[in-house]
């Protein structure tokens, strides 16, 4: 290897009084080589955006760097006045961030913002900069890269705007990009793609990457070299491979084995238990627009006949990408959202056709746990009502229901006390655990988990996994268990649902879809899963 | 909410309106204690120029009354007004907004076409005919004030309403089989209190306005001494006696301002991300 293009010294970044720690970066020391591509990973909180942001100079306002140095070219970063950092960003250091939607300006079009880094660096003629814009775009391979040049970014797909974003930091060829997460928002299948163009764009150019991600597989995709951060320091450095097969520190080891692996060694023994949930031609359709002057009226087919069974104590799972219509089916199921056609038969009643009191009683034996730990528990109630509301609202008497609050709470292994707490005094993976206390409230015989792990770090994700499995077990429940991650349905799932566009495209057991998948759709989802080779190949 | 105390005082004009609110307070409470004498007394002659007489520090009026009495007595009835008509606008506001953001569909529909109803009739107007009809009384006034100034309320609330109620925890509710009373009561409505008391603030400046402008124009309550009603009065001999319209026109201004800086202040401490930067 070369000299490193960038080498960070001892790095320190304080954060503001009253954090839950003084520095957002610790002490932090690594280089970077031309031509290698360096994973930062770590949980949340890690402080791995903070340090790429510390090299562009972009931290926030209470944020400031208090020791250290980042050395590029000889220069150190952190001395350098905003005037002279301008000239350096997007010409020797470029960035792509990990919301595409949020950081294209929505009103510009593609090949105007294309244009405009040129222009911010005075450089090239109109006439050039709008060619090189194509140039650029039939690099990063988009299709029909003129007709994508005039378009807005709303016309593009996720991954799209992605390689928008990727065309845009390489416009002035950069010496190192700094990745952030730029596939954390994408599907599987679009992640692959993209990791598969940042891997060929940084051969071809060879430039130094700094790739920040939390998902150990996307590491084993893609990095030369890791560094492992936890609290703000690195607690672990080393060859991709070293890493991921060897690791040395105890926090690399838990979150490496916190990954749920792909193999599932489940058998299915449902057969022959009683069916508590049996779904039959379900539909939804979304219709949008028209209005009073009959413009073009926008028609989503979200659910196009689904039919499903349950059995007790059950997992079966739903898979699909964004837009496959899997959270669709999961609102329909409870009736957040009425279908338009078909039967959902729960204990001989078809919710599909309740409503009011009847509906609300069918309501106790199917519940939902929800996504986001931070959305769905109202923060101005303590935690005590927030689980005893249900049985409240079903005539159970205010002491009975805080007691039942309280066996629940120690059921999901919270302190007793929490009742007396406001849901902001917990983390994300606590806040999960009380709303799966909450949806045990009612003592239901069915859960539908709509993404309920997506939202959390890998070590609290295994967590609630494991915990989701045990009370199934001891409360013989059967489970619905919607995700886009399939690692996650692997290891929870007894039955699998492939959802795409609408439709169950493949159902069957687990272990079969995995090993053995019938549909195209569902191969090439499995054949996304990031990090898949190399399972596959330490597994023999 | 030691937080929300220290993230309040720490915009210092915020602290200066919570003063010379509290003070306005302090002398419109102690009125009666301070000043015995009823203000509509004849205490001395007319036009006496202020500190003329160290009894009448603020001078009297046309017909002699005392000035300083006349302004605490009607920081009695500005803040009273202003208070009182909030309330009713709330109350009116709220349950409207609450309904029509929860219920969607044609209960949103109705209920905003009836809100726009009220916007579109310039408010001022429209509480110059409702006092007129219903006779210049305390209760007119506040009835008048409160008819006009709901329909932001409505709007507001219908809003935040909006967009609470696809909120996860929202929909938990309706799952563990709450009832739509119980929802709106417990999960949406106490999230919406932060814009709401911001905004009531700024609702308390606006109605000592309104109700200073009734009395200005003769349509105040005849038994209550009012800034408005003051000014009103010295408006015909402003060259003669210039402190009788300026000294309660100060008491208007300082008050307004007070709440406005309130307001603001609330709005910054309840509202941290919004807060501008560089503070």
């Amino acid at each position: 290897m070369s000299d490193p293009v960038l080498r960070i010294e001892n790095l320190r970044i304080a954060l503001p009084e009253g954090a839950d720690r003084d520095y957002a970066v610790d002490d932090v020391s690594f280089e970077l080589n031309a031509g290698e591509i360096l994973c930062i990973v770590g949980e949340s909180g890690s402080g791995k955006s903070m340090s790429a942001n510390a090299m562009m100079g972009l931290l926030p306002d209470l944020v400031r760097p208090v020791g250290g140095s980042i050395l590029f070219d000889g220069v150190d970063l952190l001395t350098l006045s905003e005037a002279q950092l301008l000239d350096l960003r997007g010409r020797r250091i470029a960035m792509i961030f990990q919301e595409p939607m949020s950081a294209l300006n929505p009103l510009m079009r593609v090949e105007d913002q294309i244009a405009e880094v040129f222009e911010a660096h005075n450089l090239l003629t109109a006439k050039e900069r709008s060619a090189r814009a194509i140039a650029l775009l039939t690099e990063v391979g988009i299709p029909d890269p003129e007709k994508a040049a005039r378009a807005y970014p709303f016309q593009l797909s996720g991954g799209q705007r992605q390689r928008v974003m990727i065309a845009m930091a390489l416009a002035l060829e950069p010496e190192i990009l700094i990745a952030d997460e730029p596939t954390t928002a994408l599907d599987v299948t679009t992640q692959a793609q993209i990791l598969e163009l940042i891997r060929n764009l940084q051969e071809k150019h060879g430039m130094a990457v700094m790739f920040i991600t939390h998902d150990f597989g996307v590491v084993a995709e893609i990095a030369d070299r890791v560094a492992v951060m936890q609290y703000g320091r690195i607690v672990e450095t080393g060859s991709a491979d070293a890493v991921l097969d060897d690791p040395q520190h105890d926090y690399t080891r838990k979150l490496i084995a916190a990954i749920p692996k792909l193999a599932t060694d489940r058998e299915q023994d449902a057969i022959g238990r009683q069916k508590v949930l049996e779904v039959e031609g379900l539909s939804k359709t979304y219709v949008t627009g028209g209005g009073l002057f009959g413009g073009n009226k926008r028609v989503v087919k979200a659910v196009q006949n689904v039919s499903l069974t349950l059995a007790e104590g059950e997992t079966l799972g739903i898979v699909g990408e964004s837009g496959s219509g899997k959270s669709s089916v999961g609102r329909c199921l409870v009736r957040l959202m009425a279908p338009d056609a078909g039967t959902v038969r729960l204990a001989g009643q078809d919710m599909a056709k309740l409503s009011g009191r009847a509906l609300r009683e069918a309501r106790k034996s199917i519940q939902m746990i929800f996504q986001d730990p931070y959305a769905s528990l109202n923060p101005r109630s303590k935690v005590g009502r927030i689980i005893a509301e249900g049985p409240m609202a079903h005539g159970v008497p205010k002491a009975e229901a805080y007691a039942r609050a309280v066996e629940l709470l120690e059921l999901v292994d919270l302190d007793a006390l929490s009742i007396d707490r406001y849901p902001h005094e917990f983390s994300g993976g606590q806040r999960q655990r009380i709303g799966i206390a909450r949806a045990l409230a009612l003592e239901p015989r069915v859960i539908i988990a709509d993404e309920a792990v997506s939202a959390l770090d890998v070590s609290i994700q295994a967590q609630v996994l494991d915990l989701l499995a045990e009370l199934k077990e001891k409360l013989n429940l059967a489970l619905i268990f919607i995700t886009h991650d399939l690692r996650v349905a692997a290891q929870i799932c007894d039955r699998i649902a492939v959802m795409q566009m609408g439709e169950v495209v493949e159902m069957g057991p687990a272990r079969a879809i995995f090993e053995n998948p019938q549909n195209a759709y569902t191969r090439t989802l499995i054949e996304a899963i990031p990090g898949r080779e190399k399972e596959l190949a330490a597994a023999g | 909410m030691a937080d929300f105390w220290k993230r309040f005082s720490r915009n210092r004009g915020a602290v200066i309106g919570v003063v010379i609110l509290v003070i306005v307070l302090v002398v419109a409470i102690l009125a009666p204690v301070l000043f015995p004498q009823s203000p509509w007394r004849m205490v001395q002659r007319p036009f006496l120029a202020p500190l003329d007489m160290p009894s009448h520090p603020l001078g009297t009026d046309a017909l002699g009354r005392d000035v300083l009495t006349g302004l605490a007595y009607g920081a009695q009835v500005s803040l009273l007004v202003g208070l009182v008509s909030t309330v009713a606008a709330l109350l009116i506001g709220i349950p409207i907004g609450a309904l029509a953001g929860y219920f969607g569909g044609w209960a949103d529909d109705a209920l905003m076409r009836f809100t726009e109803f009220f916007q579109t009739v310039p408010s001022f107007a429209l509480a110059i005919v409702l006092v007129a009809i219903f006779q210049p009384s305390i209760y007119s006034i506040v009835a008048a004030i409160a008819i006009v100034s709901w329909p932001p309320v409505a709007r507001l609330v219908r809003g935040e309403v909006l967009s609470l109620r696809s909120r996860e925890y929202v929909e938990a509710a309706i799952l563990s089989g709450q009832t739509s009373g119980t929802i709106i009561l417990r999960q949406v409505l106490p999230n919406t209190i932060s814009p709401i008391i911001v905004l009531a603030s700024l609702m308390v400046a606006t109605a000592i306005l309104l109700e200073s402008s009734l009395s200005f124009l003769g349509l105040g309550d005849p038994n209550l001494m009012s800034w408005g009603y003051m000014i009103g009065a010295a408006r015909t001999v402003i060259r003669q006696a210039w402190w009788l319209s300026f000294f309660p026109g100060v008491a208007i201004l300082l008050t307004v301002l007070a709440l406005n800086l309130i307001g603001e202040g609330l709005n910054d401490a309840l509202n941290p991300r919004l807060a501008r930067k560089g503070k």
